[in-house]
């Protein structure tokens, strides 16, 4: 079977500065990919690139062998069973929640893809159930916590019920127990024919929500594994800025080395 | 540091937002405009604002003002909160407007300052304009306070306004929030960095410098947004939901809210 994406030397820069060098990979359908770095690395920009919102300057990006370039997002026979397929969830929930309402954002996707209207009312509903945020559906979402808004961000792209998910730091500011429900909703997807790509710098959730691992450096693949593979190297983590020496005491012996938490288990 | 003119703008613009905010608790109250469908709020009071604006006559103005200030308590409106927030302030604006008519309208004197005469015609001229204004932002500060600002563009958008400017009231209406925000955390981030008190020159490099990161951070932000819309499918038309029913209590309001509006006109001719 072909490779769901598959990018191949691909170049990109933001005026002049360069944000991905030469980056290639592969991603095959229904597996769980943690894209990891440290900030700067190209996560983001990689998974705007997989959702055809920008272009590489060099190399390509395919989707199902099909090369995602701005002449075929014109088309809309491609980029209507694209977006359909695709969603997107963005780092910053104030760029994608821009609707009055929480109940007009969650709806906002399904209505630009020309679902009939009693199909919108009952998807939003149940993805408003799903997300546990009825109770805010008349709420305008920039008037949200943090952690509720994230859960807004992610139900607005979920309504789609998306073939690929595109996550850019979903947990990333979010208080412990928020945190814990996204991971929880990422885990119930194991196993089920979704893709999902998730950018993110915490070490501490990987092991609970990939298959797969790529490290990016400098806009670069620097490592691909298995979370066991990658997490054991712990000169390639240091290398790649995404653990420090941690300096501590145990009784009178101060001592130091690499540090990980995981969200299921905490070890030194 | 003593708070300057910067400062005091963004404070109080973000005061103004909020209490825009605790509008949204007055539209969730049990009243008259809130029992009405959107639409209706929307055409009934904007045709009162255009009986206003077409009436010539300071009794069917007054008229007008009267209903408006019914329509409030009716709707659980507070008066208080009308008086401090719209009539003074526009009694303020259009006073400052209104006030050279008193003098330089010619007609019979009623009063005298020296060279300076007041006219009979300048008074009711300033008193036609004042009421007018006033009448016509009430009306209008009505619908707001009692129509959550999405049931606003909905309405809107039943009512045909191209769905291009629907999406760029809302877009608008959202933004600023966040801009606002923005500022006010740029304006305190600074506060906090600096000692004493800063010369004029200064002040106006900090406050340009100020301008120059909040622009090119909202056109950041607009680009993010256009792609965060473009991600979910957005191709140019905004597609929305319209979910609003008309019951015979909503033809009844529309009804009376024109009859009224043409009553006036009638009159005010």
């Amino acid at each position: 079977m072909p490779p769901l994406f598959e990018a191949q030397d691909v170049f990109f820069d933001y005026d002049g500065i360069p944000a991905l060098r030469g980056l290639s990979l592969a991603i095959a359908h229904g597996e769980r990919i943690t894209l990891l770095g440290a900030n700067g690395s190209g996560k983001s920009t990689l998974l705007r690139l997989l959702d055809a919102l920008s272009f590489p300057s060099r190399g390509v990006i395919h989707f199902n062998r099909e090369p995602l370039t701005p002449e075929r997002l014109q088309d809309d026979g491609f980029a209507f069973p694209f977006r359909r397929q695709v969603g997107l969830v963005f780092q910053n929930p104030d760029v994608q929640l821009f609707n009055p309402t929480v109940f007009d954002e969650v709806a906002f996707a399904p209505l630009q893809l020309r679902w009939p209207k009693e199909q919108v009312l009952q998807k939003v509903h149940e993805t408003l159930e799903l997300m546990r945020i009825s109770h805010l559906r008349d709420r305008p979402p920039h008037r949200l916590s943090g952690g509720e808004k994230k859960r807004v961000a992610l139900a607005s792209v979920l309504v789609l019920d998306p073939a690929v998910l595109l996550l850019d730091e979903p947990t990333s500011t979010l208080d412990p127990r928020s945190q814990n429900q996204i991971i929880d909703l990422m885990q119930e997807w194991k196993g089920s024919s979704k893709t999902v790509v998730t950018a993110t710098h915490q070490l501490e959730i990987v092991e609970d929500i990939a298959d797969r691992i790529f490290v990016l450096e400098e806009g670069r693949v620097a490592a691909a594994g298995t979370p066991a593979e990658i997490l054991s190297d712990r000169e390639l983590l240091l290398r790649a800025n995404l653990v420090h020496a941690h300096r501590h005491a145990h009784g009178g012996v101060v001592h130091s080395h690499p540090h990980i938490h995981s969200h299921s288990r905490h070890e030194h | 540091m003593k708070s300057g003119f910067l400062e005091s703008t963004a404070m109080t613009f973000a005061r103004a937002l909020t209490r825009a905010m605790l509008s949204e608790r007055t539209a969730r109250r049990r009243g008259l405009l809130q029992s009405l469908d959107p639409r209706v709020r929307v055409v009934g009071l904007f045709s009162l604002v255009l009986a206003v604006t077409i009436s010539r006559r300071i009794p069917a103005i007054a008229a007008l003002f009267a209903l408006a200030v019914v329509i409030a308590l009716l709707s659980q409106v507070s008066i208080a909160a009308l008086a401090g927030r719209v009539w003074l302030v526009v009694l303020a604006f259009t006073g400052v407007i209104a006030l050279p008519a008193i003098f330089l309208t010619p007609g019979h004197p009623v009063a005298g300052f020296g060279k300076l005469v007041i006219t009979e015609q300048g008074l009711r001229t300033a008193a036609l304009l004042i009421l007018r204004v006033e009448t016509a932002v009430t009306l209008t500060t009505l619908l707001v306070l009692c129509t959550p600002w999405a049931h606003v563009l909905k309405a809107l958008r039943a009512l045909r306004l191209p769905r291009e400017a629907i999406a760029m009231l809302a877009m608008s209406y959202r933004y600023v929030f966040l801009l606002v925000e923005t500022a006010t955390q740029m304006l305190e981030s600074r506060s906090s960095r600096t000692v004493g008190v800063l010369t004029p020159s200064g002040q106006r490099r900090m406050a340009a410098r100020t301008a120059g990161v909040l622009l090119s951070r909202s056109v950041a932000l607009s680009n993010d947004v256009y792609l965060a819309m473009q991600a979910r499918g957005f191709r140019g038309d905004v597609q929305v939901l319209s979910d609003f029913r008309m019951t015979r209590w909503d033809y009844l309001g529309l009804l009376l809210f024109l009859a009224a509006g043409v009553t006036a006109v009638c009159l005010g001719r």
